[in-house]
């Protein structure tokens, strides 16, 4: 059944990587239904920008690194060289997790300067849009930490490239996601 | 998960159509539980939402008819009433806070438990591996999951009947400020917290259940099965799912926003609002954006409804007219017109609610460019009855009654589309009888359309045809005898959503004819119930199938056996020839897709 499948692969996507790409469609609906949002209200009486923390540079630069090691723990698995893999894609999820840290820094750092939910509605949508983003990073987290627990396992010897080129195109997602929303919120606001 | 779910998933998902695997689901143990219960056959799945929006169809119906009792007779009392709803209907009256809940849930049961996922919960599920020739869908478990959400999305909805300050009183759309403040209305505390959540779980089994059914369209086809060969159902359901999965999202950022403006102190929607004359801090906010955050889903979510119906109603009528679909290429553009169209035209619900009255002349142009797919449609149907050898089944009468009540309901959307007649239209009853028409009762009739002709390979028994009929009939000349009054209702100004309208002498005059309606609905309800009888009844008792193909139809499901396993093919799954609509062709009957074309066949 494995060659017959692998002969199909090869033509075809495998659903579940399809499945993503139409989730990512929709991921990123929700997120044009928010900046939309905020795009009407900052054209409204009363708006005041609020000021992107600088450590969110420092976020953005963890994201892409984790893009990149990712990216290299595919081709790792693909050659098939699993202590590499391992270590990347451990990097990877760490990376993601410091990322997060970071992010909640950049927040704490904006409520100190009383830029709270009930004072600033651009700073609610900041909270709010950025907050959600990091929540899809940490459901990214917990799938590599998935990926890795099995690479770690020792019952199952688990070679198959998809669920890797699953999570990797998903985690690929959020960074450009977050590319945007960072460039979206420098040029907004 | 249990790593037998996973091992099931594995197979169902690679084994590939070409290749001679047989599966038999046999071979590891099925439980009661993995069978009945946490199941992901797609068949059971499908029962599992039919049989939950039949649930919720009665509660929502039920609903209507208590409702109906307060605007029909507001000044009589029932003491069954207060038995049943307590303190709700004290002293056998109904109470407002109560009619506004009653209302509320009726809008929000039936648009979304019963007619998104009831319709294309079932028949995406039923129909689409079993159309498209597959084992399963695309993933068996996401499949399972997205029913799951579903339940527990309807036990927190329930659950908000039971709380004390009841259930979310505030209307269907759930507009802020109404809904964004506890101290707007007591349906607005924990009630309306029941209702994000509950509404929230819901999207979540939406769009599980979306990407499935669109990566099993795009990805699971047996061999020969190419897009333009595919029946109408499936691209009915195909284009649903997209439209669901990418306005879904848009209405979870605004529960999102809604959330916070809740608990948290944003003011997201809220803005210069007093309240039992003491100012909230809220600054800055608008309640427009809701709006547009919610209609941007909320249009779609009426061809979300609609479009199931739609592809159902083409299939039913072109097997029972024993004549092919007139026109199957644009059927297939008109869906997809009206899906792109879908998107654009949101704002006209928005017209009276302070939108720019420039924006509004777009709306209208978009708006009114519906009529163009629509109409296209209603001709083909029209077309692929005439001169047809009309098989009259209950199946056949409730697709044709579909056709009816689209086109009636539908030549009121000219009027509403218009953003001028709107300004006296808008929230009277000729809204009520537009959309309950055109959306409601014509999704209603699809519905019941599938689920007549699709009984058979459902249960392997037929429903009692004598009972169908008595159905359909009560139901037709019901929902016309309901809702035609209202346009008149509504043209004479009379508002939607009012407890009472005594304190109105120009509305005095339709008192007998509210008294009417009320009665009439009274009936059409105790049809349902004898609908649902027979269904139930049907399962055990009913007819049984004796052959595999009981209405000689050319669709890939009738070639499974007459009670498919998990697999649905026992052996191989067939390839497909030709499209699904050869009825009549070169003095056959009917060919099925499974036939191949032999060399002396004249084209289509």
């Amino acid at each position: 059944m494995e060659k017959v499948m692998s002969s199909e692969s090869s033509k075809k996507m495998h659903p579940h990587k399809f499945t993503l790409w139409i989730a990512i469609g929709s991921i990123t609906m929700m997120f044009a239904g928010f900046t939309s949002a905020y795009i009407v209200k900052s054209n409204q009486a009363g708006w005041q920008p609020v000021q992107m923390p600088k450590i969110f540079f420092l976020s953005t630069v963890l994201i892409l690194a984790s893009s990149l090691t990712i990216y290299l723990a595919q081709k790792a698995m693909s050659a098939r060289e699993m202590a590499k893999y391992r270590t990347l894609i451990s990097t990877t999820a760490v990376l993601g997790l410091a990322f997060v840290v970071t992010q909640f820094f950049g927040f704490s750092e904006l409520w100190q300067q009383k830029i709270t939910f009930k004072e600033s509605v651009a700073g609610s949508f900041f909270y709010i849009i950025t907050g959600v983003h990091a929540l899809h990073v940490i459901g990214g987290v917990i799938a590599l930490a998935v990926l890795f627990s099995r690479a770690y396992s020792s019952k199952t010897k688990f070679y198959s490239s998809t669920p890797v080129e699953t999570a990797g195109l998903y985690w690929h997602f959020v960074d450009i996601l977050w590319v945007y929303l960072f460039v979206f919120f420098l040029l907004v606001s | 998960m249990s790593s037998e779910a996973t091992h099931v998933q594995q197979q169902t998902l690679t084994v590939p159509h070409e290749t001679h695997v047989e599966i038999h689901h046999g071979h590891h143990h099925e439980t009661f539980l993995t069978k009945y219960v946490f199941s992901q056959d797609h068949k059971t799945i499908a029962k599992q939402f039919l049989i939950t929006g039949m649930f919720w169809a009665l509660i929502g119906g039920l609903f209507s008819v208590i409702f109906r009792l307060q605007l029909g007779f507001p000044e009589a009392k029932f003491p069954w009433l207060e038995m049943l709803l307590g303190e709700w209907a004290k002293g056998g009256q109904l109470q407002a806070e109560a009619y506004y809940a009653l209302v509320t849930m009726h809008g929000t049961v039936l648009v979304f438990f019963v007619l998104t996922a009831g319709l294309s919960g079932t028949f995406s599920n039923f129909l689409i591996p079993l159309q498209v020739g597959a084992r399963d869908m695309a993933s068996p478990f996401l499949n399972m999951l997205s029913y799951w959400f579903f339940f527990t999305a309807s036990i927190v909805m329930l659950s908000s009947l039971f709380v004390q300050t009841g259930p979310f009183s505030g209307g269907w759309t759930a507009y802020p400020p109404l809904s964004a403040l506890g101290e707007a209305s007591p349906g607005s505390k924990v009630g309306m917290d029941l209702w994000l959540v509950s509404m929230a779980l819901f999207v979540v089994s939406s769009l599980l259940g979306g990407l499935n059914y669109i990566a099993t369209v795009l990805n699971m086809r047996t061999k020969g099965m190419s897009m333009t060969r595919l029946p109408l159902t499936i691209w009915a359901f195909f284009f649903t799912a997209v439209l669901g999965v990418l306005s879904f999202p848009v209405l979870l950022s605004g529960f999102i926003l809604l959330i916070f403006d809740r608990h948290f102190g944003t003011s997201f929607y809220l803005s210069d609002i007093y309240i039992n004359g003491q100012a909230l801090p809220n600054e800055g906010g608008s309640a427009i954006l809701y709006q547009h955050l919610f209609w941007f889903l909320g249009h779609p979510e009426v061809y979300i409804i609609l479009l199931p119906a739609m592809g159902m109603a083409s299939e039913i009528l072109s097997v029972n007219s024993r004549k092919p679909i007139f026109g199957y290429m644009a059927m297939v553009g008109s869906l997809f017109a009206i899906t792109i169209l879908a998107f654009l035209v949101w704002a006209h619900h928005m017209f009276v609610t302070g939108l720019n009255p420039f924006l509004g002349a777009f709306f209208v142009l978009l708006t009114l460019l519906i009529a163009v797919p629509s109409a296209i449609k209603v001709f083909n149907w029209l077309t692929t009855l005439w001169k047809g050898n009309i098989r009259f089944t209950p199946a056949m009468l409730f697709a044709m009654g579909f056709v009816s009540l689209f086109i009636s309901g539908g030549l009121t959307g000219i009027f509403l589309g218009n953003s001028s007649l709107d300004i006296h239209l808008h929230d009277t009853y000729f809204v009520i009888a537009h959309f309950h028409i055109v959306m409601g009762v014509a999704s209603m009739f699809g519905m019941f359309a599938g689920i007549y002709h699709w009984y058979p390979k459902m249960y392997s028994r037929y429903l009692n045809n004598t009972l169908g009929y008595i159905h359909f009939w009560v139901t037709m000349i019901g929902a016309y005898l309901i809702f035609w009054p209202m346009h008149y209702e509504g043209l004479a100004g009379m508002p939607r959503r009012y407890y009472k309208f005594d304190i109105w002498e120009s509305f005095k005059h339709f008192g007998t004819l509210n008294q009417f309606i009320s009665i009439v609905s009274i009936i059409v309800f105790l049809a349902q119930i004898l609908f649902l009888v027979n269904f139930f009844y049907s399962i055990w008792k009913g007819r049984k199938v004796t052959t595999q193909n009981p209405w000689g139809a050319n669709t890939l499901e009738w070639t499974t056996p007459i009670t498919p396993g998990h697999g649905n093919w026992s052996g191989e799954i067939p390839e497909v020839h030709r499209w699904a609509y050869d009825y009549g062709k070169d003095g056959k009957e009917f060919t099925t897709q499974t036939t191949p074309v032999s060399a002396d066949e004249s084209k289509h």
